[in-house]
Order: structure tokens, then C-alpha cells, then sequence
């Protein structure tokens, strides 16, 4: 029986009828491709009227097929879809040709634009008529949700979700949650402490019912889709029992290994090779560092374990693995801080006196290694003059075109601090000051007031070569001071470098084991950039925090409760459609080749041993296609997207082509020729 | 993409001996089918016996003319190898066509191209340049070139035409049946000859073979694929008991329709795909290449280039090696003032009308 076809083009008001003669690409649809029943060009096509004559027509001649030349599917495949299915008609038997985005908006031509126009219906026509009726399959949601990163937004986020009554897991690759607010002293713009009003939190998650931590423990592996993930934690040895340890530091007290705190205090302060990074940390049971501890070097010592009064300290314990069901993850990640090594220019690394944003917080922090006494690197001279360099890693094409959006307000935090503490100088040096957000602007105006002294323009080097005798024994900034126009030399004692934000190293590793991507730079990519900031292009996978571009804790904040939000909405809907767009595997069409086996995104093939051949998992396909185009033997089909599909699409795009090929003379060969036998 | 053909079912018995009547006939190919069809050994008696052969210019002598007055039909079965390049050939496959019930498009060359169509990456011109031009071993001061006409005091003396396109069996008539391989295997063949004395016959169209690839039918063993480097067979021994791909091999088993019982990869040796692809795969290069840039173990684009620059320095050659004429593509784009008689595929007024469309499309294009 021969489809009959509906063909709706819309002039989206002027968008497309401005370039495309759509009343003409109707008219021609109707009279000239086959199987087409009906052809109407309209207004908005996506009006509740618009959608109306679509149902109706179905209704009134029985259409079998429909196809919607307008604006993307993104925007209104659902729509139409809806529209068919009103009409008892099956959604997937609706097609939409883009002949906005990929048309109208882009030509100059209207002739031209006109023409594509009805290459492109044309082909929708001839893949609408090979497309096959299919179900959406319902998933029930699991109401665990698994929250990795246990930062600002991740703390925000579990805590929404358990609040709410529902059970989250957190996993924190350090020992600690907290993430990189722990480390700050005070934050801007308030002032008020970091560790404050961070810690309240800390514990209530510790303590929450809802709540399992892993920490220590990273996410090894996720499979399955929306609603129903299987997550794998790998939970490295702490080599402290987590049931038996009490927390009393007895262990950390008696540790005779004390080595150079990297992490938590930047390289200023150190710790025991038994340690918790910090007094408030929650979990509070240390972990034992191997690459550190005497009795992981040498056989010897085993005092932590000898002293504890609980022997909780177990140097047996091994990693585990554990698998958890969850229906929903949250990636909250955070950032890491620029290397500021890798622009030599400022001397970081080389000049003692240099300092980075993250070991200037510790200084100032009154738990931190220098008990909040801002110091030369000497521990105990107090600078006379601090320099703040802005944008070290950030808004350079050479190091990351990005601007970190903290650096500013941080840079003026400190500035305030120093001269709170100290009788210094501070000079800030910066590109331009950004403080856009509320009550920022208002503490900028503070610190000009408080006396700081700001120098616009990108310094150029910080040396300890003096050219004067003023210059002697100190760093001398370089810089162009672009308000005056000249070179100016700034000797001073202590350089401070705002060092960006760069996202963690292993994000890229991290968006593949979840399906999601990465901007170049490496932030994940949200679905929307506006109008969808926490969800992602892989349903049920949201971030949160700075892992999705640098930010400030409110807005942190902000997007742990709106990820946390956007979950508990799909817990509420209770489950969830799943596309039917999958792929399959026809047995007997495979030969086994595994050419398919370790292609899948998601995991979703697998091999059976005995048969000898590969399997998809529909349950967790989500019909990328990448083994539909890589299988050698054409076994694997991508349900919506079949060979004979995509050949019709393409038969049908070159509708002008046959049309001018069907025309002139065939060629013909030299009648002598023809009737020349051999033998 | 194979026309349907429009003759009926055949019937098996209908000479005047009794016996079912065949042909065999050789167009744009090497011999080699002609030479499998005897590697049947002793059952080419059978075959004597169970048929009446009625035309097989290899092997015994026989006139067009005595075909052409045949009725149409009174062939009931016709091996044809071989593809078309030729206006002889065109017409004998037309011939043949008419007076075949059956008609098999035997063997690689007449089921897809095969070596005679990679000469699809060159015209008629080049051709006819490196044979009769500046081949290094020719040596023709005149510049002399075959005529189709050529006018003496005896007679006229007639030339078939060389067409710019070396076309598929099934791209020139209709065919029922193809039997692939290069040449096709005698077992196979027999099981054909078989399938058809005995009227067992699938629906036309099939390719006479099994639907899986040669992996099925390879012993080595497999694991997940990871290529770093491909290696041409002249740079390495490879193991025996492992997949030839997962050593950098290019094995085209993985896309190669079975049916051989893995005859190369047994001998240690990578599948060169002469069995064409698998069932309703409609381009046999492009499923390979898609495969292998799949478990390409690179990261970045300079990588790739490299190893594929190295390893697999003619492309064509290897993915399109027996395929090229039968591929979506077909040929090398064609100049327009090289576009000679039947230079766009030959004449397409006899097409079949299966999918003509993109054909036509595409033809006019060349």
C-alpha cells in the first residue's frame, strides 16, 4: 500500500518565508513528489492552530505520514510528535526537516534557498515513507542519586537531595569533603569565614541519615542510562578501619614521618604520612599516605598501628570496588589551579617570594601553617610591600583564553587582608576589574577607599636583577601601565600571582566514563547555555559548581540546588521514557569480528563467548550509531536510522539530479558496435 | 540494489534430450572462473551428464548466431563471469540475458567488478594511453588506436566499443543468482549446480552464500581491537593462532560475506575480500573503512594520518580491490569532454528499473 504523506511547511513568520518561497515549496511538494497526500504551507506551524490542521489532516485523509519542514528538532520534533500521536498516529512516522537553521538562515539567495527547500522536503518525503512505527520503552527512576565531588556544589547538592528524604551517595576523592572552600580563609565579599560556614555543612552531611560518603574513593566505571545507572566507586585503602577509628589523632600525634603538605596547605605546611588534611575534616579518619609512611617504605615502625587505642589502624586493608544502583548522577568536580611554573616570566618556583593565590590563602588562614601571619617565605619577615598579579593562566591565548571569574574579588580580599594585618603597600596589577555581581562593586570601592593601589596592565616579568640601588634584595615588578602609558618598575617584597582556574585534569577521562563532553578548554558542556545550565546532552547526568566553567561559590551554590532540583523532579515523575532509537545486533548476520566490543560510549555491547557473537544491551544503547557505522558486516541496525532510510533520504535530496538525468538522450554506443559478436 | 528480474521460475527439464540446456560465457575477466569451474574435478562428468551444454567459448567451439536463433529462454541456466567493458560484451550479455531462464552472475568481476574495475579509477583515454601510448614496453610511433570502424579494400572491419565504465553484470541485465569469490570455489560452485538441478533455489536475487563473514568461519582467536599500526604482509610473520587484524594486518574477513572457509587467513595470510560483502551491505569499502578508523588507537589527527599514511598507502587498493565498479560510487569522476559513447555506464536505456533514481542521478554526473 503507498504511504500517504502530509507536508507542512512553515514560514516560522518571516524567518523562513523571508528567503524561502515556502508557499511554492508547499505547492510543488503536493504536485510533484510522490505519495504526498497533502501540502500546506503556514504561518507558525507550531501554533496551537498550526498543530491543529496537522491533527485534523491526519484524521480527515488518513494520513500515514507526516513531515514538518520548519525550524530544528531540537526545538519542535516533540511537538509534532505529539501532534501524530493525538491523532493516533505513531510519533516516530512524523519527520522534521530543518529548512530554517540549516536554510533560510543561512542563504542570500532566495532562488537558490527555494530550491533547497524542496531538496530537503523531498528527501524527508522519501525517508518518511521508510520509517517504521516504534515504542518508547518507560524506566522506573531510582530514587538513589550519586553526587560525585564533595566541593561546595556537591555538599549543596546531597544535601538538597537528602533533605528531601532521598538517599545519595557522595563520593570525594580526598580524604576530606570540602573541596576547595576548606582551604579559603575568609570569602568574598563579606568577609565573613570560609571554614564557618562551610563546616556546619561538612557535618551535616557527615551525619546525615540519607547520606553515604565514600571518600578517598573515586568513580571508576558507570553504565546503564537515565533512571537505572549502575556506578562502580573504587575506594582506595586508607589502611584505617572506618567502623573501629574514633578520630582522636593519637596516630597522627605519634607519626614520625612529617612530609611537605602539597594538597591541602599548597606546599607551605606539612603533615604526618597518618594524616586528616585538616582539624575539621569529615570524615574525621585519617588516611595513610604509602608513598610516605615508614613501614610502606622500609618494613618498619607500625607505631600508629601499635598506639591506637581502638586498633583501627589495619595495614592489611585492601581497595574495593563496590557497584551501586543509582537513577541519577551529579557531577560536581570543581577545578584545579594553573601551574604557575609554566609562565617563568613571573618567577614562581625560581623567586622565593612569589607566592600563589592558594598558598596566600593558606597564609592568611589563622589555621594554616603560618597561624595567619602573612610572611615572607623566610616564615617570619613581614613584607613591607605585597604586588597582586591578576589573570596568571587566565584571559592568554598562550595558557587559557578563559577568565577565571573568582581572581578579582579574591585579588581585593587579599589586598584587604594584607593591610588589615600588615602596614604593606599592596599594588594590584590588573587587565580590567571585574565585579559584577551584587555587592561587588561596592567592595572594590572599599579597598580604593582603604588606600590599595591599582596599576592597569599586564606585567610583563617579575625579576630580582635591580637596576637601582632602591631595587636591591627585592622583586621588582615590570609593567606597562597602560592609564599613564609607561614602563613602570615596582620593587616589592612579596608577589602574589591570581593563578586561574583550570579544569581538572582528568575531566575529559571523567565526561567519558558518564557520556557527557567537554568544552576545549575542558568545562563540561551544559545541554543549554541558557536555558539548561545543569543538565547535559546524556539524560539523568547533571553538573554543578565549577567543573561546568569557573565560578564563584553563590553561584556554586546555586547550581548544586538547581542540579539537586532537576533530580528530584525526574524521582518525582517516578519513570522515565526511553527513546526507542537503539541499535541492534542481528545474530545471524555477525560473525563475531568484536570489531564493535570496546566502541560503545556506553557500554552497551557485549560478547557472548559461546554463541561467538556481539549483543547490544538496549537498555543502555542510546542510538549514537557509532557501532551501526562501524560494524564490517552490516549486522548492527540503528532502529530510525537504517541503510535504506538514510539511501531514501539521499535518493529523494537529489530529486533534481534524477529529474535532469531522467531528461537528455542516453548516450548511446556506435550502432556498428552493437551488433559486432565474438567467437 | 540488484534489479528483479522479470523471467519466470525455471523449470529444469526442457531440451529435446531431456536434459536442463547450459551456457557459460566469459566477458572482461582473467579465465580464472573458467578455470574453477573444472577445479570441480571428476564432477564436471556430472555436470556433462546432468546437462546439455550448449555454448562455452573456453572450452568448445560455438556460434553467436547459433544462440541468437535459439528461442528466447531455451537457455535454462547461463554462468556468466566476467564484467562488462565492452559493447560485445554488453550484447552478449543481453543475449544471453534473453535466452537464459537462469542467469548467474558467477564470480567476482561479474558480481562486482573485481581487478577489471579498478581501471574505473582511470578513462578510456588513460587507458588506451598506458597500453597503446607511453607504456614503457610499447612502442607505437604512429600513435595507432583500435577503431570500431575501420575501412579497407576487402571490407569493413568491425571493433566492439571500449567503454569509459567497466559496469557490474547486474548494473547491464538483470541477474537471478550470484556466486561469489574470486574464483568462486569449486564446493561452492557444485553446491550451486546442485541447488539448481535440483530446483532448490533461494529467491532471486540472493547471493548463493552463507550471511555472516569470514570471521564465522576463522579459527584464529579474537579479542577486542586496538590498531596501532598496519603492517603489510611483506613486514611481518604473523602468529598463527591470532586474529590477523589484531597484529595490524588490513584482514577483510571482517567484512567479507563467508562462504571460502577462511582460505587465506588459514594460511596465514589477511582476507583480500573477494567474496564482496555481506547481505545487504551496499558498499564493501565503506563498511571496512568505517570498521578500521573505528579501533584506530590514536589520539590525535596527526596519528591517524600516520598510520594510516604508512600502513595503508593505497586505499582504494585495499578496500575497494574486487568492489570499486559495484561501490556507490563506481568510478572516478569523469571530465566532462571525456565523456565518450556509453561513457556514463553504457546504455542506459536497457537498465533495469529497480531503483533507477540515484542511478540515473549518478550516472549523469560522470
Amino acid at each position: 500500500m503507498a504511504e500517504k504523506v502530509g507536508v507542512y511547511v512553515c514560514h516560522c513568520g518571516s524567518n523562513i518565508a523571508g528567503m524561502v518561497d515556502v508557499e511554492d515549496v508547499a505547492r510543488w511538494a503536493g504536485e510533484n513528489l510522490p505519495d504526498v497526500a497533502v501540502a500546506r504551507d503556514y504561518k507558525f506551524m507550531c501554533s496551537s492552530l498550526g498543530q491543529a490542521m496537522i491533527e485534523e489532516d491526519i484524521k480527515k485523509h488518513g494520513l500515514t505520514r507526516v513531515v514538518v519542514a520548519a525550524c530544528s528538532p531540537h526545538l519542535h520534533e516533540k511537538t509534532f510528535r505529539r501532534v501524530c500521536e493525538n491523532a493516533n498516529l505513531n510519533p516516530y512516522l512524523c519527520q522534521m526537516t530543518n529548512i530554517r537553521e540549516h536554510c533560510s538562515w543561512v542563504s542570500v539567495d532566495r532562488a537558490k534557498a527555494t530550491v533547497k527547500a524542496k531538496a530537503m522536503v523531498a528527501a524527508a518525503v522519501e525517508r518518511v515513507k521508510k520509517q517504521q512505527p516504534l515504542e518508547p520503552m518507560s524506566v522506573q527512576v531510582n530514587p538513589a542519586t550519586l553526587v560525585v565531588g564533595g566541593g561546595i556544589a556537591g555538599l549543596q547538592a546531597t544535601l538538597e537531595l537528602a533533605d528531601a528524604g532521598y538517599p545519595v551517595y557522595l563520593v570525594e576523592r580526598r580524604p576530606s569533603i570540602g573541596g576547595h572552600m576548606a582551604q579559603f580563609d575568609k570569602t568574598f565579599p563579606t568577609l565573613d569565614c570560609s571554614a564557618c560556614i562551610l563546616t556546619p555543612k561538612m557535618s551535616e552531611v557527615g551525619q546525615h541519615p540519607n547520606v553515604t560518603m565514600f571518600t578517598y574513593s573515586e568513580l571508576e566505571e558507570v553504565s546503564g542510562s537515565v533512571g537505572h545507572f549502575k556506578v562502580k566507586i573504587h575506594k582506595k585503602a586508607r589502611y584505617v578501619d572506618e567502623a573501629k577509628c574514633t578520630g582522636c589523632g593519637i596516630c597522627v600525634e605519634k607519626c614520625p614521618r612529617k612530609v611537605i603538605d602539597d594538597d591541602f596547605e599548597s606546599g607551605l605546611g606539612y603533615r604526618k604520612a597518618i594524616y586528616t588534611p585538616f582539624p575539621q575534616a569529615v570524615p574525621r579518619i585519617p588516611v595513610i599516605d604509602t608513598t610516605s609512611c615508614i613501614w610502606f617504605e622500609r618494613g618498619k615502625c607500625r607505631a600508629c598501628e601499635k598506639l591506637c587505642p581502638t586498633g583501627a589502624v589495619a595495614f592489611d586493608q585492601k581497595d574495593e570496588h563496590i557497584e551501586l544502583d543509582v537513577g541519577n548522577i551529579i557531577i560536581a568536580t570543581g577545578w584545579e589551579l594553573f601551574d604557575c611554573r609554566r609562565l617563568p616570566q613571573y618567577g614562581y618556583g625560581r623567586l622565593a617570594n612569589v607566592f600563589t593565590n592558594m598558598e596566600f590563602e593558606r597564609m592568611c588562614n589563622a589555621a594554616g601553617p603560618t597561624g595567619g601571619k602573612i610572611v615572607l617565605r623566610d616564615g617570619k619577615t613581614e613584607p613591607k610591600s605585597v604586588a597582586i598579579i591578576h589573570c596568571v593562566g587566565s584571559r592568554d591565548v598562550n595558557t587559557n583564553e578563559h577568565c577565571s571569574a573568582v581572581c578579582c574579588m579574591a585579588a581585593l580580599k587579599f589586598g584587604h587582608l594584607v593591610m588589615e594585618k600588615t602596614s604593606a603597600e599592596v599594588y594590584s596589577f590588573y587587565i580590567d576589574m571585574r565585579t559584577n555581581q551584587k555587592s561587588y562593586e561596592e567592595f572594590y570601592q572599599r579597598l580604593l577607599e582603604e588606600g590599595m593601589h591599582f596599576v592597569r596592565g599586564r606585567v610583563a616579568e617579575v625579576t630580582d636583577a635591580a637596576r637601582k640601588p632602591e631595587e636591591e634584595g627585592k622583586l621588582i615588578v615590570q609593567v606597562e601601565d597602560t592609564l599613564v602609558g609607561k614602563q613602570r618598575r615596582i620593587p616589592v617584597d612579596m608577589v602574589v600571582l591570581m593563578a586561574a582556574l583550570e579544569p581538572q585534569r582528568d575531566a575529559k577521562e571523567l565526561g567519558i566514563k558518564c557520556g557527557i563532553s567537554c568544552s576545549m578548554a575542558g568545562w563540561y558542556t551544559e545541554r543549554h547555555p541558557k536555558l539548561d545550565p545543569v543538565a547535559t546532552m546524556t539524560d539523568g547526568v547533571f553538573v554543578a559548581g565549577t567543573c561546568q566553567g569557573p565560578k564563584d561559590i553563590p553561584a556554586s551554590v546555586a547550581q548544586g540546588a538547581a542540579a539537586a532540583a532537576r533530580v528530584m523532579g525526574m524521582i518525582t515523575k517516578g519513570a522515565v521514557m526511553i527513546e526507542p532509537v537503539v541499535a541492534s545486533i542481528t545474530e545471524e548476520l555477525c560473525s563475531g569480528c568484536r570489531i564493535c566490543n570496546n566502541l560503545c560510549p556506553y557500554n552497551a555491547i557485549e560478547y557472548d563467548e559461546e554463541k561467538g557473537v556481539s549483543r547490544v544491551i538496549t537498555s543502555m544503547c542510546k542510538g549514537c550509531g557509532t557501532c551501526v557505522a562501524a560494524c564490517p558486516a552490516g549486522a548492527i541496525t540503528g532502529a530510525h536510522f537504517t541503510n535504506d532510510q538514510i539511501l531514501s533520504e539521499i535518493r529523494g535530496a537529489l530529486w533534481d539530479a534524477h529529474a535532469s538525468a531522467a531528461a537528455p538522450a542516453q548516450a548511446q554506443a556506435p550502432a556498428a558496435a552493437q551488433t559486432a559478436s565474438g567467437s | 540494489m540488484n534489479p528483479t528480474p522479470s523471467t519466470p521460475t525455471p523449470s529444469t527439464a526442457s531440451s529435446a534430450s531431456g536434459k536442463p540446456k547450459l551456457a557459460l560465457y566469459w566477458a572482461a575477466s582473467c579465465g580464472g572462473c573458467e578455470i574453477a569451474v573444472l577445479a570441480i574435478n571428476e564432477k564436471i562428468l556430472d555436470v556433462a551428464a546432468a546437462f546439455d551444454i550448449v555454448f562455452w567459448p573456453c572450452v568448445m567451439d560455438g556460434k553467436v548466431r547459433d544462440i541468437e536463433r535459439m528461442p528466447d529462454g531455451g537457455i535454462d541456466v547461463c554462468l556468466f563471469n566476467g564484467g562488462i567493458r565492452t559493447s560485445e560484451q554488453e550484447y552478449m550479455a543481453q543475449l544471453l540475458r534473453r535466452k537464459s531462464k537462469v542467469l548467474v552472475a558467477f564470480g567476482s568481476c561479474a558480481h562486482e567488478g573485481c581487478i577489471p574495475g579498478l581501471a574505473n579509477l582511470s578513462s578510456r583515454e588513460e587507458i588506451f594511453q598506458a597500453v597503446y601510448g607511453n607504456g614503457q614496453s610499447t612502442e607505437n610511433p604512429q600513435e595507432l588506436r583500435p577503431q570500431v570502424q575501420t575501412h579497407t579494400p576487402e571490407g569493413e572491419i568491425l571493433l566492439p566499443y571500449f567503454y569509459d565504465t567497466l559496469r557490474t553484470l547486474d548494473q547491464t541485465v538483470p541477474v537471478d543468482y550470484y556466486l561469489p569469490g574470486c574464483p568462486p570455489e569449486a564446493e561452492n560452485i557444485w553446491k550451486a549446480i546442485e541447488a539448481i538441478v535440483s530446483g532448490k533455489l533461494p529467491p532471486r536475487g540472493t547471493v548463493l552464500g552463507p550471511t555472516t563473514t569470514v570471521c564465522d568461519e576463522c579459527p584464529r582467536k579474537r579479542s577486542e581491537k586496538k590498531i596501532q599500526q598496519f603492517k603489510r604482509t611483506w613486514q611481518t610473520v604473523p602468529d598463527e593462532e591470532t586474529c590477523l587484524l589484531e597484529q595490524g594486518l588490513v584482514c577483510c574477513g571482517i567484512a567479507t560475506r563467508a562462504g571460502c572457509g577462511a582460505l587465506c587467513p588459514r594460511v596465514n595470510s589477511p582476507c583480500i575480500g573477494c567474496h564482496g560483502p555481506n547481505v545487504d551491505v551496499p558498499d564493501f569499502g565503506a563498511r571496512m573503512m568505517t570498521a578500521l578508523s573505528s579501533v584506530l588507537d590514536a589520539n590525535t589527527p596527526e596519528e591517524i594520518e600516520r598510520i594510516l599514511t604508512e600502513g595503508i598507502p593505497d586505499p582504494v587498493g585495499v578496500f575497494y580491490r574486487f568492489s570499486l565498479a559495484a561501490s556507490l560510487l563506481r568510478r572516478s569522476r569523469l571530465r566532462k569532454k571525456e565523456v565518450g559513447p556509453g561513457g556514463n555506464g553504457g546504455n542506459g536505456a536497457n537498465q533495469p528499473t529497480g531503483s533507477p533514481a540515484v542511478e540515473k542521478a549518478s550516472a549523469a554526473r560522470r
